[in-house]
């Protein structure tokens, strides 16, 4: 008895309170830039597509909802002939971030991607490709030295950088 | 203007009127349910989502009317009416002033508990009807706590009719122009309110629907409008309790400097914010909790509540 009036007292009491309510589309709400919204595809300082059609990102995928189709230009160097992502699908787990070797595919925080139609939701790679190189600038797959293998010693292929010295970063 | 239009008059305006703020007790209750959960509630339709109700009321009537196979038709249509109209009728005997009524029998007080004892056919029918487990559960569960919280709230009432003589709702609000019966009859008052809230099927008393247990109760099988109607008989109930504590607790349209219709607008909704405020408040009771609050609190007390009225009048005469 004494319990339940106490509590409508303490409920009366959130008459006065201010709702926390965001008022959306008005107000937005702070994301965080690690945010798993929309995907995109970015690219390396030179201005070439990062991705290398390896399809691990495909594999990762839970939802089974990216497609893409490999193929090689005229250096022999793996792109994506096309690359497609079905958000009607993707749960935005972020695995195929995880997955991804060139720190090509990148989820982003935006969220705002309803549709009317389902089909719009199927975004092809011009729509997902950007022009700039998203959460790693700097990064190149290419130019990044990688570990040795047997006949190659880190930083020997072709293009590959040199590992830095890290006695001529002391001071 | 004859007498017999004037209350015809009157009783069409306290039908549009009632109708009108079954759809405004939608928003009232969401937003001040939203408000108490510090939240904003229904904000878009219209300025302050004044227009929300209006909303939803087209879609309800866009929704399919659909009418399981397994049904018993009939009845099954019948019993949303059922539980409208009785509350509707209720409202013929509830004087708001001493000029605002549709009819003054001098059995007023035994009609309101008549219909809304009526009210429960239609809760049950439609359970039956239905022919689903939860509806039946619900209907059934109607049946009971409507049975359990009639007891006490007839004896509460009879404390107020013993105390102003009459039975006639115009006379007991004349018999308390200064002090009103809530402070004559707290107990009363306060078992009066409870079982009028188990009347009219509110949380903490909401057990015939219990969603989280019987999926939507008695109304589980219905759509489109014979669920709105479900619904607006609930809201009626809300106000037609509301109205009758202030009619027999609250001194009805008595007042200082306000005119009488704007004190009894005035403390039907403070009684109506009180069904907001529990409903926010409280959870639904388990089923034996309903029945031991029923039988083994509010029958005892109300029947102290007339014995001692009973023995101070007896005392003071
Ligand atoms: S976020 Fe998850 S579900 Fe979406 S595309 Fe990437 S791996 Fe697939
Ligand atoms: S986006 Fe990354 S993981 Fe997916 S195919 Fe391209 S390089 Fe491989």
């Amino acid at each position: 008895m004494v319990s339940i009036l106490r509590s409508m007292w303490l409920m009366l009491k959130h008459l006065v309170v201010r709702p926390v309510t965001v008022r959306y589309p008005e107000q937005k709400a702070y994301i965080p830039p690690r945010w798993r919204g929309r995907i995109i595809l970015s690219r390396d300082p030179d201005g070439c597509e990062r991705c290398v059609a390896c399809y691990l990102c495909s594999a990762a995928c839970p939802a089974d909802c990216i497609s893409l189709q490999a193929t090689e230009d005229e250096h022999g160097r793996r792109y994506a002939e096309w690359f497609r992502i079905n958000f009607s699908r993707c749960i935005f787990c972020g695995f195929c971030e995880e997955a991804c070797p060139t720190y090509a595919i990148q989820l982003t925080p935006d969220f705002e991607m309803g549709e009317y139609d389902r089909s719009k939701l199927v975004y092809e790679k011009e729509d997902l490709l950007i022009s700039g190189q998203g959460k790693y600038p700097g990064y190149n797959f290419y130019h990044h030295s990688g570990v040795s293998v047997k006949g190659k010693p880190r930083g020997g292929a072709v293009d590959e950088t040199h590992p830095v010295d890290i006695r001529s970063l002391l001071p | 203007m004859t007498p017999g239009l004037w209350t015809l008059v009157i009783g069409v305006c306290l039908l549009a009127g009632l109708l009108g703020l079954t759809t405004g007790m939608i928003w009232i209750e969401r937003r001040l349910l939203a408000q108490f959960q510090d939240r904003l509630g229904p904000n878009r339709v219209g300025p302050l989502g004044l227009f929300q109700p209006i909303a939803d009321i087209i879609k309800l009537f866009m929704k399919e009317d659909w009418m399981p196979p397994f049904a018993d038709k009939l009845i099954f249509v019948i019993a949303p009416g059922i539980i409208v109209v009785t509350v509707l009728l209720a409202f013929a005997v509830v004087p708001i002033t001493p000029f605002i009524k549709v009819s003054d029998a001098n059995v007023g007080l035994l009609f309101f508990l008549g219909m809304a004892s009526m009210g429960v056919y239609g809760i049950v029918l439609a359970g039956w009807a239905s022919n689903s487990k939860y509806s039946l559960i619900g209907g059934t569960r109607a049946a009971a706590q409507m049975l359990s919280y009639e007891l006490p709230m007839g004896l509460a009432v009879v404390s107020v009719v013993m105390l102003a003589g009459s039975l006639r709702l115009s006379d007991i609000v004349n018999a308390q122009p200064r002090l009103w019966f809530c402070v004559l009859q707290p107990l009363g008052f306060v078992i009066f309110t409870i079982a009028g809230i188990a009347e009219a099927r509110r949380t903490p008393f909401d057990l015939p629907e219990a969603d989280s247990e019987l999926i939507a109760g008695y109304h589980t099988e219905y759509s489109s409008m014979k669920f709105a109607l479900f619904f607006m008989g609930e809201y009626l109930d809300i106000i037609l309790v509301s109205a009758m504590v202030t009619v027999l607790y609250l001194g009805g349209w008595h007042g200082p400097l306000l005119p009488p219709a704007l004190w009894f607008i005035i403390k039907m909704f403070a009684v109506i914010f009180l069904f907001v405020w529990v409903r926010a408040v409280l959870p639904r009771y388990r089923y034996d909790q309903l029945m031991t609050l029923g039988w083994k609190i509010l029958l005892p007390l109300s029947i102290v509540n007339l014995v001692a009225t009973g023995a101070v009048m007896l005392v003071m005469r």
